[in-house]
């Protein structure tokens, strides 16, 4: 049975506890505690999936498995802690105007589940749709802008070609004179674009999934998947072993050591991003805004400081240390957007990971191994992708039909020569 | 950021080189299937841990120089010419 797409549909789940103002209220006159936002399990013998990997991807896919499909027998394994990989080290910006139709339309659905996500998941997700510019200093950066407008409205995405003079209007710090070295000719304008608390993404779908009787196991590390008969058996880890039939891998950052697990080879390429956020300063930065030539975007936080991302490292690596080169870097492309910040501190950076893709699209859907799932490649982009990748994920496993959205994103594209080429509005990472 | 003994030019930061990846037997195009020369062009090992890999010192000697890394720590064990 197919499951059909209900666009702003509240699901409450079923929670010890509901966080309203009334509850709020009463804790406050009681001085009750709060129930812990979500319980820690045994480690059961078997579960009918297992999701590997806590972050947004796993803890999606494991929450509308039970709020869609019904399926609560779930296991979610983290090595570490909830949300301590990509999904805590993102600079949380969320966006659908992307350049092919397939990366659009997957995009904008994710966007519409996070319009409506704080209300699903009875948890402030803190999404905040400021706006977000995509800026181009030189010519052929202006076409494939053009080219981007011209898909998304095709595909209903708010987004346009704004000047320069538009540009400074919605960020008055904005050097868009021509004498600088790149001169800012034009952006691309996407007003749904914005940031969210990237934790609260987290901890409000691990808390949700919870509710409806998902186990979560963090420090639980997987140390081998059995595969006999050319399918999934089962799974082993740090805390013992759990037969299933059924092993979604998750991750990012280790996805090729995973799939190794199972025997399934994968095109990616692991390499570390870097990020660095700045003390929080007074709002003056209402929109997201970003460079492609120059690597860097920014945007401000709610409690005022400056997030600063940039694109991949330059070789790959497991290593997630930061580098001066990469500050200084981001340092002197922020000013040369807005030279007035001169005098701002940064307080602190940090790194990710990324598996890269060759053609900047994600790894989705089955494999030659039965039972084994991947959900992974998410490169740059992973993090806004969380609540459709776990959608339509969910939808695969409990139908065991591969839904249109992520039709195109297949293992097999690769060896059959059907890559999505989706560079042209994803190469810098953000 | 890490440093990269050159042979030829000695310690040198490694924003002077560019990566090559893992050293891989091209399949002869003639002779291989569609798939095999696409398995050769995406499929990647990606390996966490020691691997042997090609680095070009690009703003330095201009040659192309056998590195062994661990890219778990980025630790570099040899540089060979």
């Amino acid at each position: 049975m197919g499951m059909v797409f209900r666009q702003g549909q509240r699901r409450h789940p079923r929670s010890g506890e509901r966080y309203s103002a009334l509850a709020l209220l009463r804790h406050g006159l009681t001085g009750a505690d709060w129930p812990k936002v979500w319980r820690q399990h045994d480690l059961a013998p078997s579960y009918d999936a297992v999701v590997i990997g806590g972050g947004v991807h796993g803890l999606a896919a494991a929450y509308y498995l039970a709020a869609n499909h019904g399926r609560r027998n779930i296991a979610v394994l983290e090595r570490g802690y909830l949300g301590s990989g990509g999904s805590g080290r993102n600079t949380a910006i969320i966006r659908s105007n992307y350049l092919t139709p397939e990366g659009v339309r997957f995009y904008d659905r994710s966007l519409k589940l996070y319009e409506t996500l704080a209300a699903d998941l009875n948890f402030n997700v803190m999404f905040s749709q400021r706006g977000h510019l995509t800026l181009a200093h030189s010519d052929s950066a202006l076409r494939t802008m053009r080219w981007r407008a011209e898909v998304n409205k095709l595909e209903g995405v708010d987004s346009r070609v704004i000047g320069p003079s538009e540009i400074a209007a919605l960020v008055p710090r904005m050097d868009v004179s021509a004498g600088v070295r790149f001169p800012i000719l034009g952006a691309l304008y996407h007003p749904p674009g914005g940031i969210i608390r990237h934790d609260a993404v987290v901890w409000g779908y691990a808390r949700a999934a919870d509710a409806l009787g998902v186990h979560l196991h963090q420090e639980t590390e997987v140390t081998g998947i059995d595969v006999a008969g050319g399918r999934v058996r089962g799974v082993r880890t740090n805390r013992g072993s759990i037969a299933t039939p059924v092993v979604v891998n998750c991750t990012a950052g280790w996805s090729t050591q995973i799939s190794d697990m199972a025997g399934v080879r994968l095109p990616i390429t692991t390499l570390p991003l870097q990020a660095a956020v700045t003390e929080p300063v007074r709002p003056f930065l209402d929109t997201v805004v970003v460079s492609g030539t120059l690597h860097v975007y920014v945007s401000q936080t709610d409690r005022g400081e400056l997030v600063f991302g940039a694109s991949v490292d330059p070789f790959p690596s497991y290593s997630q240390r930061g580098s001066l080169e990469f500050t200084e870097g981001v340092a002197a492309h922020v000013l040369e957007l807005m030279p007035s910040l001169a005098g701002l501190r940064v307080l602190r950076q940090w790194s990710g990971l990324c598996d890269m893709t060759p053609d900047y699209s994600p790894v989705m859907g089955e494999t030659p191994v039965e039972g084994f799932y991947l959900d992974v490649g998410w490169g740059t982009y992973g993090f806004k992708a969380g609540p459709v990748a776990g959608e339509t994920m969910a939808e695969l496993i409990a139908t065991g039909k591969t839904p249109e959205l992520i039709a195109g994103f297949d293992l097999a594209r690769f060896t059959e020569g059907r890559l999505v080429g989706e560079r042209g509005a994803a190469a810098v990472g953000h | 950021m890490i440093l990269l003994p050159c042979p030829h030019c000695g310690p040198r930061d490694a924003a002077e080189f560019s990566h090559h990846g893992e050293p891989a037997q091209r399949p002869d195009p003639d002779a291989v299937s569609p798939e095999q020369w696409r398995s050769y062009l995406y499929l990647q090992r990606n390996p966490a841990g020691w691997t042997t890999e090609t680095w070009l010192h690009r703003a330095g000697c201009g040659r192309y120089l056998t590195v062994q890394r661990n890219t778990s720590t980025n630790e570099v064990r040899e540089v060979a010419r």
